[in-house]
């Protein structure tokens, strides 16, 4: 079972930031469980074998603000994915900061070292959706981005982040992120 | 939250207002962006005279503006139509019927970005099979307003979207590389009704224009 956390404030964003990342878990033929980080239960986060932290809107970070709510990241230990506001999340809890700046449209980014499917030194366009990005945290490696982390990954733990929403234009990283 | 529409006319934003205001969100005004330049990259203009009608019908005030349909310059008129809108219904949010245009969708996020408003695509990414069949079961009645691509002929013009055509465009996106929704716009729709309007909306398709595989109808 794949848990996929919702952090969006409005209900009509489910469909447009959690509903494709379901599709994608329907059409690779897996279970999932989709929730809002404020209805998660310690047993949801026990049961579940990994998870997918989705984005949200340009003008909804109010997840930010709850931080305290993801602390049992920290000792999760199996595969989870943050998805642009999801890998804020991540890098927050790993001790980073959020900064300004902001990514709208279809964006070119080098890949450094492999990711998810995607061979080092190869670029793809991604679509970018945000008005913040996070600092590198410590015990992780920047995989992609030059001048801001664009995909990252913790150098000893399977803990994913990507800045881009990967469900437009790479769902092949969800899919390869769902094998591990 | 009180919201407005981008309206066409067509499935995806009507469907998009009808999703919105099943989640529980006020539909305040309509805007339509009337383009004179039929291959606007943003605006599909088939049919979009009947949109006058269809938001009367629905009893949600309309926005329309014209733009001369140049490429960046389209942008400024629709940025100009939901500031107007923010000012007379106060909205704090645009509805789009987005799916898979990222060139469309990443330019209304900028704009809502600019305005500091919320930008809501409840379509976005989602599989056009299941849309089409969404669209049936949930009552909306649609026509084909225009057709622009091989393997489209003049008789898909007024056809009504039912059972019979969406079994149709399955096995026609699996032989044409088609999208079964057209969102490569490869047809144009109208809606003549939906859970939205209060009565159907009556046209009468009255000729058709057009050569080769790009035709559009005429409704008075």
């Amino acid at each position: 079972m794949i848990l996929i956390i919702s952090i969006c404030m409005e209900k009509l964003h489910y469909l447009e930031f959690v509903k494709p990342i379901e599709d994608i878990i329907i059409n690779e033929g897996r279970k999932f469980l989709a929730k809002h980080y404020n209805e998660l239960t310690e047993e949801d986060i026990k049961s579940t074998k990994k998870i997918i932290i989705c984005g949200t809107s340009l003008k909804d970070n109010e997840f930010i603000k709850d931080i305290k709510k993801f602390q049992w990241m920290k000792e999760y230990e199996k595969p989870i994915l943050g998805i642009c506001g999801g890998m804020q999340v991540v890098c927050k809890v790993f001790g980073s900061k959020i900064s300004k700046k902001t990514e709208i449209g279809l964006f070119k980014e080098k890949f450094i070292k492999d990711f998810l499917g995607v061979k080092a030194g190869s670029e793809e366009y991604v679509y970018h959706l945000h008005n913040f990005f996070a600092k590198m945290p410590k015990n992780f490696e920047k995989l992609a981005g030059k001048s801001i982390p664009q995909a990252i990954k913790h150098k000893h733990l399977p803990i994913y982040g990507v800045l881009f929403h990967p469900e437009v234009r790479q769902k092949k990283m969800i899919k390869e992120f769902l094998k591990i | 939250m009180d919201v407005a529409a981008l309206f066409s006319g067509g499935k995806d934003s009507t469907y998009a207002s009808y999703m919105a205001r099943k989640h529980g969100y006020q539909i305040k005004c309509l805007i339509t962006i009337v383009s004179k330049n039929p291959e606007s990259f943003m605006f599909h203009t088939p049919a979009i005279e009947l949109t006058k009608k269809q938001a009367e019908l629905m009893g949600i005030p309309i926005l329309i503006k014209e733009t001369k349909g140049e490429k960046e310059l389209e942008l400024d008129d629709l940025k100009i139509a939901i500031k107007e809108a923010i000012k007379k219904y106060k909205i704090k949010g645009i509805v789009t019927g987005a799916i898979e245009s990222v060139y469309q969708s990443s330019r209304i996020q900028n704009i809502c970005n600019d305005l500091k408003i919320e930008c809501f695509n409840p379509l976005w990414q989602k599989n056009q099979l299941e849309l089409l069949e969404e669209l049936l079961k949930n009552n909306f009645e649609i026509i084909l307003s225009g057709v622009s691509a091989y393997p489209f002929s003049k008789e898909f013009v007024g056809r009504k979207i039912d059972k019979r055509f969406v079994e149709e465009m399955k096995l026609l996106s699996q032989k044409y590389f088609i999208n079964p929704a057209a969102e490569g716009g490869e047809f144009e729709t109208l809606v003549l009704n939906c859970p939205l309007f209060k009565k159907k909306l009556c046209i009468k398709l009255t000729s058709i224009l057009g050569e080769n595989y790009s035709y559009r109808g005429l409704f008075e």
